[in-house]
């Protein structure tokens, strides 16, 4: 044997290693891919062979070519194959490549669902320890499912190894299973004080983890964290916890007001600088929390501020780094205690490192101040000169136009400056951010009144220069300015000098290289514009002047018409024919001028960006449906041909233009003559330049001096730096005038005390330039305020917003639903129970249903929420909340429990309002089954909130029932039950050793032939609607229908003959005799599961159903009608519904003396009493309420709330059951069956 | 959270890639390479975060590399990581590694992918950070790997004996990367415990 493993070795030795491959790589440097190839080719062969090595081997190799790029899932299998190994070496080996290249996606990963509980349990740790860290890079959803709770049982492993493992994945097993955080959480909690202090460090890095998501969640851990923090040592777990503290304080300023102390005294005395600048952060974070009117904690604030100075003078860059982002986080509240800064950050600006110089700039953001707000924007101008790099440039440009714009131009004293600032950036070259300058161009001259003058007249020379922009066009985004500045011109056009001269600018041929979407605001502005020429020239009487114009528009305008853009085209060839009656009515000497100016009369007021989101959505009205069907998807492709024959047109202008570039040229020359003669740096655009431009001596000029790729400066433009001197002076002067009106006030002052005085170099006493008048931007009237919809709803962590409070502390508190427990598989018996779960189970106070209903309202809630965003009024919602409160008040009885995880949730209080909106929605739904059998979907009360987010639930809904078949399939018995009956059987009892519990089963054969096969669950799920639909209940039905056949079954039609207590609930407007046609066909060998809904109106009797399926059997060459008849059977344990009860409140309910008793003996009962007990609860739906040796009291309640309590005693095979229950023949029913389900055994 | 783990050599090779959120292979290698010309235009004297890798999880993300001779360690978390703490872990990562190995360099960890692999994998676990400590570290690696050897037995003699005998001419190692002799200046993030 051992020879034969050695000669097999020994033919593995000449196979290629990992070592061996990464050095034929390196040898085959030209040839690489090709070398790989063939590497590939062999590592396939090897794969082919049995021997586990060499698979392991191969898959080594796999796992360094994923690393070089090559793609390996086509070996997935393999690789699951070499994790199933038994030796840890290629175990490992498989477990690395696993964690490599598997994801979600990945089809064998469910394969491996049993490989790796086994390894999970395994005794060698190392073995555990691998398959902890392989999973925690590929776990899925269902793998989470399944295997959480034996991750759970490791978090009480006996090794540290393993335990701090267990703990630190339990993140990513929350992560993909939400539903596993609220059972999870006391151990998880418990394991913040483990001994070992990895496994404490662990857990404190999951709960941060999840705390940062949703922090008010952990609140309730505040005191154990700041026991922690008093009393660890280890850094890391000291700065994951300060970490926390500042992710808690913004929702809990007291705990603030706690840390300041401990945190001062760790800035004082750690040495590890990665502590103190997280103690900093999070005092600053505190601050911030208490910044409203805490002005005995300026001297925190000055020790970090000092602290951060410190870390910004540090000649290590990374600290300096950390320094000014932390500054940044203090300038929001406390803008005073950092601007004494600025000194030091302005040096930062200048720094080498460019990562330092974005910090610096962030923070200039806030030093700014009126008075100082052109210096700092002066110095960032010169940075963006000379910044080599664009996006650092474009930051640059952006931080600019934040530090203007902020607060609403809070800061910006003079307007004429700003705009000029702003024209000044339209010369960066290549910037991404035209759009934004043209928003900010478009933002101030709409809002600032008093500047509308100077910025028409700014914006009709960048008009006249736009060549210059448009250098090299397309590419160039600054070329969007144009967009702005043309349609500055337009609007404000009574502010122009020269409309004429603009409007000619607007109209030359070369706009038609700009990009669509500007060129369609140049042609309605030059209608704009035009309409102003006329007034002026039929205000001079000049007829023939205004003749002239609508010439110069219509012999320019069909250039536009033929755009291929359509809105350009759609704009001009309307002007167009406008212009063309105008001109008519001019031939007839007629005064149009009034009524083309009344074509753009009216002011265009600012709106608000987020004010068309802010529109209250009206009632009835739901933006999701469709008004008529959706087109199919083929027709859209019919249009392309177009588009591409229209696009070839403006090439054939651009060549045209070129010759009119000579003009331009001229043109531009002689402004910039007219500039050097006068004003360096500033002129307005005078009138007289068209008078000039005629002049002869402009020839002469020599032609190369303009250099048309290289346009630095833009002709006729203001600088800002004049401002900057103008500023300077008028500040001086006020400051004089100020002083002496100072020197005056003081003087009358005197006599009675000074005070109030803020001083003279208060930035407040800053008076603007111009008079400004900013408007205000508008919302609509009945806007709501809340801004929550920034959440993004694809974040994996709002399902992890779970409320946790309520598991830790004492009696008010909602455990744990049995639907909340950790699926267990029920042949696994050795992971049945858990501690954590005994306990919390144990303390289960009386309101357990009441509470859970409540809390899943929450639920329901914070998820309608989400979907109304801010639809409705507060008012409205309180409403809701109290009509549904009174609801559940009016029937606080009602148990809400089912076998269903989910299901439970089935809020007994979504009204009838909803019972009737669900019917009429059946043909939708019809694909997910009967619609009433899925009421675990949160559902409103209001119709037209459920109409709206019937797309979502549609999609949840399907989703859903996925997950179902699939656990089903699976399984193919109901787990969720037998893990209920194995809980109740411990439950209060004491935990000893007891036999594992067989699996049992909740289907049964219904009917068969040898074409299909129904199974129907035995237990079905009960919703009892009573209290709000007269007294009828229903029940669902859950039946697999199985494809026995090997053809395919369809048009599958499901029918009972109703009796006159129970009926089969069919969609609105089918007759009492029609039957439910089942929403799925089945192809061979294929099961699928429908439910149905029945009334029933008395639960005391059992009943059956006769009922008949019909279906047609397609095979290749006929398809055959067939039946299949069936009887259901109601037994009376189906309205029984699993209930806890608590044993003071059982004592009270046999005393009451309301309740008829009866008994039961069973003979020859040979099974452990446990299994009797688990037998019980599954299959008749009762609760374990004592359990005292062979002596048990259980409990359970009818759908119409009727009582039964058992009290079943075992000695010697013999089982005697007392029976108590409000309804006699029900519960002479139940014990028969009772009777029955022990005599099948 | 730890996003994403790369090492790679100053051309850009890639010595190791651990992703804790799944992208294709494609996108991998991109943002590598994205990575590698990022943190490969930098001086020698700035610091060591970078914000801006644009693939891998956008603006929330920074970058936080160690230039060892002819090496990046390059880690990527998100804002619940200590960034000087990061800046240790590389440290402590780089030390084990060095234990490991006895006097590591590149050829290294061209070789033993897979070891080192086994050994981030005691540090980092799905993203989290698991151990702090180094000797703890060295200690699990070092029992795995006598694990190993002990189930290799008598059937892992020859193969061993093979591997030798190829080691024999591997080209003449530069031992460049030697970080003992090499004094980053690390901050005083004293007692990991």
């Amino acid at each position: 044997m051992a020879l034969k493993i050695v000669k097999g070795s020994i033919d593995r030795m000449f196979d290629k290693n990992l070592q061996d491959l990464v050095r034929g790589i390196r040898n085959h440097k030209e040839d690489e891919a090709k070398y790989i190839s063939t590497c590939i080719d062999e590592i396939k062969q090897e794969l082919k062979q049995d021997n586990i090595a060499v698979k392991a081997n191969a898959v080594c190799k796999l796992t360094y070519l994923q690393m070089l790029g090559y793609d390996v899932s086509w070996a997935a299998f393999n690789i699951v194959e070499v994790m199933s190994s038994s030796k840890f070496t290629f175990k490992r080996i498989g477990y690395l490549a696993a964690s490599q290249c598997f994801h979600e996606g990945t089809d064998v990963i469910m394969l491996t669902t049993n490989q790796i509980r086994k390894d999970l349990s395994s005794p060698n740790q190392y073995d555990t320890g691998v398959a902890l860290t392989g999973l925690s890079c590929f776990v899925t959803p269902d793998l989470a499912r399944d295997l959480a709770n034996d991750i759970m049982t490791l978090m009480s492993h006996t090794k540290p190894y393993i335990r701090k493992k267990a703990v630190l994945i339990m993140y990513k097993v929350f992560l993909k299973y939400p539903e596993s955080l609220r059972p999870a959480f006391p151990r998880l909690k418990e394991k913040l004080e483990d001994p070992d202090p990895g496994v404490q460090s662990a857990a404190v890095n999951v709960i941060c983890e999840l705390a940062r998501r949703n922090p008010k969640n952990y609140l309730s851990l505040a005191p154990l964290f700041f026991k922690l923090m008093t009393s660890s040592t280890n850094n890391w777990v000291l700065i994951k916890i300060i970490k926390l503290f500042g992710a808690l304080t913004p929702l809990e300023p007291r705990l603030g007001k706690k840390l300041i102390e401990p945190l001062t005294n760790l800035i004082h005395s750690t040495s590890a600088m990665s502590l103190l600048y997280e103690c900093v952060n999070t005092v600053i974070a505190v601050l911030i929390s208490l910044s409203s009117g805490m002005p005995n904690h300026s001297a925190s604030i000055q020790l970090c501020v000092q602290k951060l100075r410190i870390l910004i003078e540090d000649s290590d860059q990374n600290l300096k780094y950390l320094g000014l982002l932390a500054m940044s986080k203090i300038l929001k509240t406390h803008p005073k205690s950092v601007q004494s800064h600025k000194d030091l950050i302005l040096q930062c600006l200048d720094d080498k490192d460019e990562s330092i110089r974005l910090r610096a700039l962030d923070l200039l953001y806030g030093m700014v101040s009126k008075k100082n707000l052109m210096e700092i924007v002066k110095k960032l101008m010169l940075h963006v000169d000379k910044a080599e790099g664009t996006t650092y440039r474009d930051e640059l440009l952006t931080k600019i136009i934040d530090i203007c714009s902020q607060s609403n131009y809070q800061y910006i004293t003079n307007f004429e400056w700003y705009i000029s600032i702003l024209v000044e950036l339209t010369r960066l070259e290549g910037t991404r951010h035209g759009h934004l300058i043209a928003s900010q161009m478009l933002d101030v001259a709409i809002r600032v009144k008093a500047i509308r003058g100077f910025a028409v007249a700014q914006m009709a020379t960048l008009l006249d220069n736009a060549h210059l922009l448009t250098g090299n066009t397309q590419r160039n985004g600054i070329c969007e300015v144009l967009y702005a500045a043309a349609w500055i011109c337009g609007e404000f056009s009574e502010h122009l000098e020269d409309p004429m001269q603009t409007l000619e600018a607007m109209l030359r041929p070369k706009v038609a290289t700009l990009p669509g979407h500007i060129q369609a605001v140049y042609v309605q502005n030059a209608a704009k514009l035009f309409a102003t020429v006329l007034q002026k020239h039929e205000g001079e009487t000049d007829s023939q002047a205004a003749q002239e114009t609508s010439q110069l528009l219509i012999d320019r305008l069909p250039l536009f018409v033929q755009s291929a853009n359509l809105e350009v085209q759609e704009r001009a060839s309307c002007i167009l024919q406008l212009v063309k009656y105008i001109q008519k009515l001019q031939q007839k000497n007629v005064e149009v001028a009034e009524e083309v100016t009344a074509l753009f009369a009216g002011e265009l007021n600012p709106v608000a960006p987020k004010a068309q989101k802010k529109v209250p959505i009206p009632e009835g009205l739901d933006l999701d449906a469709w008004i008529n069907e959706p087109p199919s998807e083929s027709e859209s492709e019919d249009e392309k041909p177009k588009a591409v024959f229209a696009k070839e047109e403006p090439k054939h202008y651009r060549s045209r233009n070129t010759e009119v570039d000579e003009k331009e040229l001229a043109r531009r020359r002689e402004v910039r003559k007219q500039e050097q003669a006068n004003n360096p740096f500033y002129i307005k655009a005078s009138p007289s330049s068209q008078k000039v431009y005629d002049a002869p001596g402009v020839e002469h000029i020599p032609v190369v001096q303009i250099d048309l790729s290289v346009p630095l400066k833009v002709p006729g433009m203001p600088m800002s730096d004049q401002y900057l001197k103008l500023e300077e002076e008028r500040q001086q002067k006020e400051k004089a005038e100020r002083k002496k009106k100072e020197k005056k006030k003081k003087r009358e002052k005197r006599g009675k005390g000074r005070k109030a005085d803020s001083g003279p170099e208060s930035e407040e006493d800053i008076t603007p330039a111009q008079h400004v008048d900013i408007v205000t931007e508008e919302m609509p009237e009945n806007a709501l305020p809340s801004d929550d919809d920034d959440k993004d709803p694809n974040d994996p962590h709002r399902a992890l917003d779970i409320d946790l409070d309520n598991l830790l502390s004492g009696f008010s508190s909602r455990p744990l639903a049995d639907s909340e427990k950790l699926p267990v598989r029920t042949h696994r018996p050795e992971v049945l129970k858990s501690p954590a779960e005994d306990r919390v189970s144990e303390s289960v106070p009386p309101e357990t249903k009441k509470k859970s209903s409540k809390e899943k309202k929450e639920k329901k809630k914070d998820k309608e929420k989400d979907r109304k965003r801010s639809k409705e009024e507060k008012k409205k919602k309180k409403k809701h909340k109290e009509v549904e409160e009174e609801l559940l008040e009016s029937q606080p009885e009602e148990p809400v429990q089912s076998e269903e995880t989910k299901e439970a949730a089935a809020p007994p209080t979504s009204t009838s309002a909803e019972e009737v909106t669900v019917p009429s929605s059946a043909v939708e739904t019809s694909s997910a089954a009967v619609p009433e059998s899925e009421p675990d979907e949160p559902k409103d009360t209001e119709p037209e909130d459920t109409k709206s987010s019937k797309h979502k639930k549609k999609k949840q809904k399907k989703e859903k029932e996925e997950k179902e078949k699939k656990k089903k399939k699976r399984h193919h018995h109901h787990h969720h039950h037998g893990e209920a009956g194995g809980e109740d059987s411990v439950q209060n009892g004491t935990v000893e050793e007891e036999e594992p519990l067989p699996p049992m089963s909740n289907y049964s054969v219904l009917a068969e032939n040898s074409f299909i096969k129904m199974m129907r669950e035995d237990a079905e799920q009960v919703y009892d609607i009573q209290g709000n639909h007269q007294d009828e209940s229903k029940v669902v039905v859950s039946i697999i229908f199985e494809n026995k056949s090997d053809s395919f079954l369809k048009s599958m039609e499901f029918n009972v003959l109703d009796s006159l207590n129970s009926k089969l609930q069919r969609p609105e407007g089918a007759g009492p005799h029609d039957g439910l046609t089942v929403p799925f066909q089945l192809p061979p060998g294929v099961s699928n599961e429908a439910r149905f809904v029945f009334s029933v109106q008395s639960i005391v009797m059992p009943q059956k159903l006769k009922g008949t399926l019909t279906f047609i059997v397609k095979s290749d060459e006929s398809s055959t009608h067939e039946k299949l008849d069936f009887k259901l059977h109601f037994t009376c344990t189906s309205y029984l519904i699993t209930t806890p009860c608590y044993s003071d409140a059982y004592a009270k309910l046999l005393e009451s003396g309301d309740l008829k008793g009866s008994s039961l003996r069973l003979e020859g009962i040979n099974m452990p009493f446990h299994h009797l007990l688990a037998r019980i609860c599954f299959h008749h739906h009762f609760s374990v309420v004592e359990r005292i040796d062979s002596c048990a009291s259980m409990y359970s309640r009818s759908i119409q709330g009727h009582h039964v309590c058992l009290l079943v005693k075992t000695s010697d095979q013999t089982v005697s059951i007392d029976a108590k229950c409000d309804e006699p023949s029900l519960l002479g029913n139940v014990l028969d069956e009772l009777k029955q389900t022990f005599s099948k055994c | 959270m730890i996003k994403a783990i790369l090492i790679f050599n100053n051309h850009g090779k890639p010595r190791l890639s651990k992703f804790y959120e799944h992208y294709t292979e494609d996108t991998e290698q991109q943002i590598i390479r994205e990575t590698f010309h990022l943190v490969s235009k930098r001086d020698e004297n700035v610091c060591n975060f970078l914000e801006g890798g644009l693939l891998i999880g956008g603006s929330e993300n920074k970058l936080i590399y160690r230039h060892y001779a002819t090496l990046y360690f390059v880690f990527c978390v998100d804002s619940s990581e200590s960034e000087l703490g990061i800046l240790d872990l590389i440290q402590v990562f780089v030390e084990t590694l060095d234990k490991c190995f006895e006097n590591v360099c590149e050829l290294d960890l061209i070789f033993h992918m897979d070891k080192v692999h086994n050994i981030l994998a005691e540090m980092v676990m799905g993203g989290m950070v698991l151990e702090t400590n180094m000797s703890e570290i060295s200690t699990q690696a070092e029992a795995h790997s006598k694990m190993e050897k002990s189930e290799a037995g008598i059937a892992g003699a020859p193969a061993r004996a093979v591997s030798a005998v190829k080691n024999m001419n591997l080209p003449e190692m530069p031992k460049n990367i030697n970080i003992g002799d090499i004094s980053i200046k690390v901050p005083n993030l004293s007692s990991f415990k």
